[in-house]
């Protein structure tokens, strides 16, 4: 089978399908955040939905969070062209949770409030350790939101078939202007409502298409893989195996390696699902909530497994590789070869729903550490006694960084959505993990620890991207002419790796260490509070009533 | 909403010390860091060994077992299963040891202050 590719968009493709469909999901979500917006009024309602949502509905919603573009259309693309090595890429994200579940998710509701920099300002100075987590977590969710942002223009290329880049600035204003609605009238609330929504679409959706898959081949997990191998013809086994994308010199391989660690350790210092663990009442309700992500998130990577290869056996891997969006258009393409075009146009909303609601939850998170750590606390030292000052500035914050998403966006269409997504991940497991980590555990850690960990682990990892190849200095593919660096014609690389966890994550936990021993400081009565508190949930924060 | 506003200055209400060292907390602190820390350990080595096996083990991974199903992809669903277990094994743990001696003591807590 091979699908002629027609102008503009993936073939088969009718845009105002899934305009209207995704129009649809729009107008659904919008109402549901007004009806939210009614009961969020104070501060705790804004930042974390009351404290009230099941730990069910808040599992559901992580894996919305979670599940971001990258992860639908990009992993099954890679698993469609690469093959094995795509699936790596799931099992770091997925193994990443089992982190959450032990070491955060608990002990993090019980001692925080709305933000991380609640719990390292526990039982440190506050103004400095609340003014260094919110960098890290402002770092963290642009790059996320940069990610996100960049992909939602790559899709409109592809699911629209508006191919000028005038036409797609717009369409990512627009999406960007939907996503300020529901985060500045909705909350916390809202965002959630919309995630929940979002993560039930995704993955009935795709648990559909890959039950249809399987059907196609008996059922038989092995004859996909053989028709997978089969379409591709000469040297198709490839796909079966490992080293597709990653092992080719010594050097792509240690990549691979620093890549799987900024994967594993990045997940549970990622700021947007650390915030998620407060909108639930109890540390035994955060609990739960992990528990129904992993199986949700672990769950839809199997279906990306058989969506990769089904794709690669069905549609093929030259057709991929040559329709718009290239590998990111696997998953619609294969809609389109399995449903027609009503299926596909489904998919396609979904796809956008999916980037609408992550970056929702990216920028109440961001809007959220600026106004409750810099504003409330660094700014005006603690003493707002009016709370719907703070959710003034927090609203404020949230159209800033809505605008400046959207700017991003036009700016970084067309960068790799999947190297930018990694990005997060390292400064995420560099900047923010070490320091929590030792926070909750580790008795002697004090504010020099905090800020070294901090500051020192965001500054490598930064420069280390910065003197990267992913940012200047791969040789030209002779292919398209373009290097696959993000800067073209110029080289200052001098760091070998694209991904710089492999250092940047140890060097963190090592300052952490020093900083900490180098100082004198130490709140032996302090920690004793927080360790009983966060251990047993006394006087943890209660839901709110309404 | 004073009551959920979170505290700067150490708290004039429980003595967090002598809780930190009762034989209940020991107990509790004990049963979560003995479940917790070599379940880290052991989750990490063993995703840094198919990590390193995928990578440096090409021939290994590449053997056929059924059909088209070689080492590589049993040991990669073999992540999800350990995954799923260990998730399960935390949660009975947490539930039968964690939760019951955790409740007890944050009632003494909270209803010694009223």
């Amino acid at each position: 089978m091979s699908i002629p590719m027609a102008q503009g968009g993936v073939e088969g493709s009718n845009p105002w399908l899934n305009m209207g469909i995704f129009g649809l999901f729009v107008v659904i979500t919008l109402v549901i955040v007004f009806r939210a917006s009614r009961s969020s009024k104070t501060a705790v309602d804004y930042y974390a939905a009351g404290h009230s949502f099941t730990g069910a509905q808040n599992g559901i919603a992580i894996s919305g969070d979670y599940l971001s573009a990258a992860s639908f259309l990009g992993i099954a693309g890679a698993i469609a062209l690469n093959g094995y090595d795509g699936f790596l890429y799931s099992i770091g994200f997925l193994v990443a949770w089992l982190i959450a579940l032990l070491l955060v998710a608990e002990l993090l509701r019980n001692t925080g409030k709305y933000t991380m920099g609640d719990v390292l300002a526990f039982r440190m100075r506050q103004r400095p350790v609340r003014a260094a987590a919110a960098t890290s977590t402002l770092v963290v969710s642009f790059f996320y939101l940069l990610a996100q942002m960049a992909g939602a223009g790559g899709l409109v290329a592809l699911l629209l078939g508006i191919e000028n880049k005038t036409g797609q600035a717009l369409v990512i204003a627009v999406v960007g202007a939907i996503m300020i609605v529901y985060v500045i009238i909705g909350g916390m609330r809202g965002t959630t409502w919309v995630q929940i929504i979002k993560a039930a679409l995704l993955i009935v959706g795709a648990g559909v298409m890959t039950l249809w898959v399987l059907g196609k081949f008996g059922f038989n997990l092995s004859s996909l893989l053989g028709n997978a191998v089969a379409k591709v013809g000469e040297g198709g086994e490839r796909l079966l195996n490992p080293g597709g994308q990653y092992g080719l010199t010594g050097t792509s391989k240690l990549d691979f390696v620093s890549l799987a660690l900024a994967l594993v350790l990045g997940t549970a210092g990622l700021p947007h699902i650390l915030m998620r663990f407060y909108t639930v009442p109890t540390a035994k309700e955060a609990r739960k909530s992990v528990v129904w992500a992993i199986w949700l998130i672990g769950i839809f990577y199997l279906f990306t497994l058989v969506l990769g290869y089904g794709a690669g056996a069905l549609v093929g891997a030259d057709t991929i590789a040559a329709a718009p969006g290239g590998q990111n258009s696997a998953a619609p393409l294969l809609a389109y070869a399995l449903g027609g075009t009503v299926l596909l146009g489904i998919i396609a909303a979904v796809a956008f729903a999916t980037i609408l609601a992550v970056v929702a939850g990216l920028t109440i998170t961001a809007s959220a550490s600026f106004a409750h750590d810099i504003y409330a606390n660094v700014i005006k030292r603690g003493t707002v006694d009016d709370k719907a000052q703070e959710v003034r500035v927090a609203r404020i914050t949230a159209l800033v960084i809505g605008a400046v998403a959207i700017l991003g966006g036009i700016v970084a269409n067309g960068q790799n959505i999947a190297f930018l997504v990694a990005l997060a991940f390292a400064v995420a497991a560099s900047a923010n993990l070490p320091t929590i980590i030792y926070s909750l555990f580790w008795k002697r850690f004090n504010t020099s620890g905090a800020l070294w960990s901090i500051y020192g682990g965001l500054t490598i990892c930064l420069v280390l991207i910065v003197f990267s190849p992913a940012v200047s200095g791969k040789p030209v593919n002779p292919k398209t002419g373009k290097s696959p660096s993000m800067l073209q014609d110029v080289d200052f690389h001098w760091f070998p790796l694209d991904n710089p966890g492999l250092v940047s994550i140890p060097a963190a936990f090592l300052l952490g260490y020093l900083g900490t021993i180098f100082s004198k400081e130490r709140n032996d009565a302090k920690y004793a509070e927080m360790e009983v508190r966060s251990l047993t949930g006394a006087h943890a924060e209660k839901a709110v009533a309404h | 909403m004073s009551s959920t506003d979170q505290d700067t200055t150490p708290t004039s209400g429980p003595d967090w010390a002598t809780i930190q060292e009762s034989a209940e907390f020991t107990q509790l602190r004990k049963r979560l860091r003995g479940f917790v820390f070599p379940m880290t350990a052991a989750f990490l080595a063993w995703y840094l060994l198919y990590v390193l096996l995928s990578d440096y083990a090409h021939d290994f991974m590449s053997t056929k077992v059924v059909g088209n199903i070689n080492v590589g992809l049993i040991f990669g669903l073999l992540q999800f299963v350990s995954t799923f277990l260990i998730t399960s094994l935390y949660v009975r743990h947490a539930n039968r040891k964690l939760d019951p001696v955790a409740e007890k003591i944050r009632e003494d807590i909270e209803g010694g202050r009223q």
